[in-house]
């Protein structure tokens, strides 16, 4: 499983954080997304696909 | 052509808790459907869950407060300070919003939990020193977020008494809307004093930091600093009352939830996004006009239209399996757009997730047997407010 996000979109409401906390964190300095992992093992999917739906902005890209 | 409806059709008393119970019919049959508003225009009414996802999440519809297709839910005018970052679109809009985001990662906000605790701490033992009855609005739902926005903005101490007054007047259910505007202007003023006094002695409040970091450095101007002031103040202290006091009385009118939540306090997050999803409390407001011409649920909607989503209407779609049952365990409950959908989602929505688990799980815990001291028919339910709520609720224990 192959994740990305697009810090330009995100507008830091942080349900990626929620959903997947092994997978995305908030920055600092202005709650941005952090991809901590970019090829997350296949068992979080469920937690990463539920991530990509919650997220408002369309700032998470999930490809198998 | 269908004859176009008149908006807005109110929720029924028979069910106080239910959309307005056209909309369910209306939902399956055109999703996406103009409606006729009080001022003569009819802008588009959104009530499907995937429609409702489709335009708050597509930067093809505009947010712009000023445009003139913008519905308008409110009789008065609205001051010109008080538009904020809800009313703009990108790339303004994220620039401010990028501001203030750091304030409410789920990190910050999870570090305010004792601070929330405490506040409601505080709020129960009076209560219970005072002994029954009371009203669940008044003496606990309304003081729990405005003292906790009052930290966050640092008007604390003896300053408190006076922004109290002030966002009282701002809610005030019985103002006519001549009232209503002449409050929102003093609210003006006060929040104006606030920054000038935060401008000569600055704390570590996020309205200081605002100031310190936005305002001194010229990012922002002293009049969008007052704009933002007053979103934070206003749009995450009624909502999150009201949220309050109607999750209270749904879950007392649902004794079996009510022993679950109970028995397994580790449902409360869960039941806290059902609680959101089941009320809706933001029945009005959210409304966008379309800047180029786009199909959703199969309708076009033309450049230069305004469309209304209708968020409860959207949370009580097939998407939640028997959407008219309170489920605290249900398993897709969190995807609820009861705070919005796209770049404008609610900013506080964390903040308001802790601020609605705290005050439920301590309200239950401290009052075990905390029932109604009205029979449920004579709770005034605020049917025609922006966002929903209760102006009473006499409860005894
Ligand atoms: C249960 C409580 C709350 C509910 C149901 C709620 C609901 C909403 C909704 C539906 C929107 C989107 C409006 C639109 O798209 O047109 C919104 C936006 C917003 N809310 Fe909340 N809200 C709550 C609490 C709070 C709190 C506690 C705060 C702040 C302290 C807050 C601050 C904001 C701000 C600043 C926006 C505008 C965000 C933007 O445009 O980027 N809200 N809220
Ligand atoms: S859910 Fe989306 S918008 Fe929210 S922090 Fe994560 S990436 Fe950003």
């Amino acid at each position: 499983m192959k994740v990305s996000v697009e810090e330009d979109k995100c507008c830091g409401a942080g349900h990626c954080v929620l959903a997947a906390p092994e997978v995305f964190d908030q920055r600092e300095a202005d709650g941005i997304v952090i991809l901590l992992d970019p090829s997350p093992p296949l068992a979080l999917r469920d937690k990463v696909a539920e991530a990509s739906f919650l997220c408002p902005a369309a700032a998470i890209m999930v490809e198998d | 052509m269908d004859e176009i409806l008149d908006y807005p059709e109110l929720r029924a008393a028979a069910c106080p808790f239910a959309p307005p119970p056209g909309y369910a019919e209306l939902r399956e049959r055109a999703a996406v459907t103009r409606v006729r508003m009080w001022d003569g225009s009819t802008p588009f009414l959104v009530t499907g869950y995937h429609e409702a996802r489709t335009v708050l999440g597509d930067s093809r519809f505009s947010a712009d407060g000023t445009h003139k297709a913008m519905p308008r839910f409110v009789k008065f005018e609205v001051p010109a300070e008080t538009f904020n970052l809800g009313r703009m679109d990108d790339p303004e809009h994220a620039r401010i919003r990028r501001m203030l985001t750091a304030h409410f990662t789920i990190r910050r906000t999870e570090a305010m939990r004792p601070m929330v605790q405490e506040i409601v701490d505080d709020l129960l033992d009076r209560l219970i020193a005072e002994g029954p009855p009371a009203d669940l609005v008044a003496d606990f739902a309304f003081p729990l977020p405005s003292r906790v926005i009052g930290e966050l903005l640092g008007v604390s101490g003896p300053g408190f008494a006076e922004f109290q007054r002030i966002s009282k007047g701002v809610m005030d259910f019985t103002a006519s809307a001549e009232e209503m505007g002449a409050a929102l202007g003093g609210m003006v003023d006060y929040v104006t004093g606030l920054c000038a006094a935060k401008r000569d002695d600055p704390g570590d409040d996020v309205l200081s930091r605002l100031i310190v970091d936005q305002e001194l450095t010229g990012e922002l101007t002293p009049q969008q600093v007052v704009a933002t002031a007053l979103v934070l103040l206003l749009a995450g202290h009624e909502t999150t009352a009201n949220m309050i006091a109607l999750s209270t009385v749904l879950l007392l009118r649902h004794p079996d939830q009510l022993a679950r939540l109970r028995a397994d306090p580790g449902l409360m997050a869960n039941a806290v996004e059902e609680l959101l999803r089941y009320i809706t409390i933001v029945q009005e407001g959210t409304g966008r006009v379309a800047i180029e011409d786009v199909e959703v649920g199969g309708v076009l909607i033309p450049a230069g239209e305004g469309v209304i989503i209708n968020l409860p209407s959207a949370n009580w779609d097939a998407h939640f399996a028997d959407a008219h049952e309170l489920d605290v365990s249900r398993a897709n409950a969190r995807e609820h757009v009861a705070f919005g959908f796209g770049v404008h989602q609610c900013l506080g929505q964390t903040l308001a997730r802790v601020e609605l688990q705290i005050a439920l799980e301590t309200l239950l815990r401290r009052l075990p047997a905390l029932r109604l001291d009205v029979p449920f028919g004579e709770l005034p339910f605020l049917y025609e407010s922006m966002n929903y709520g209760v102006a009473r609720v006499p409860v005894t224990w």
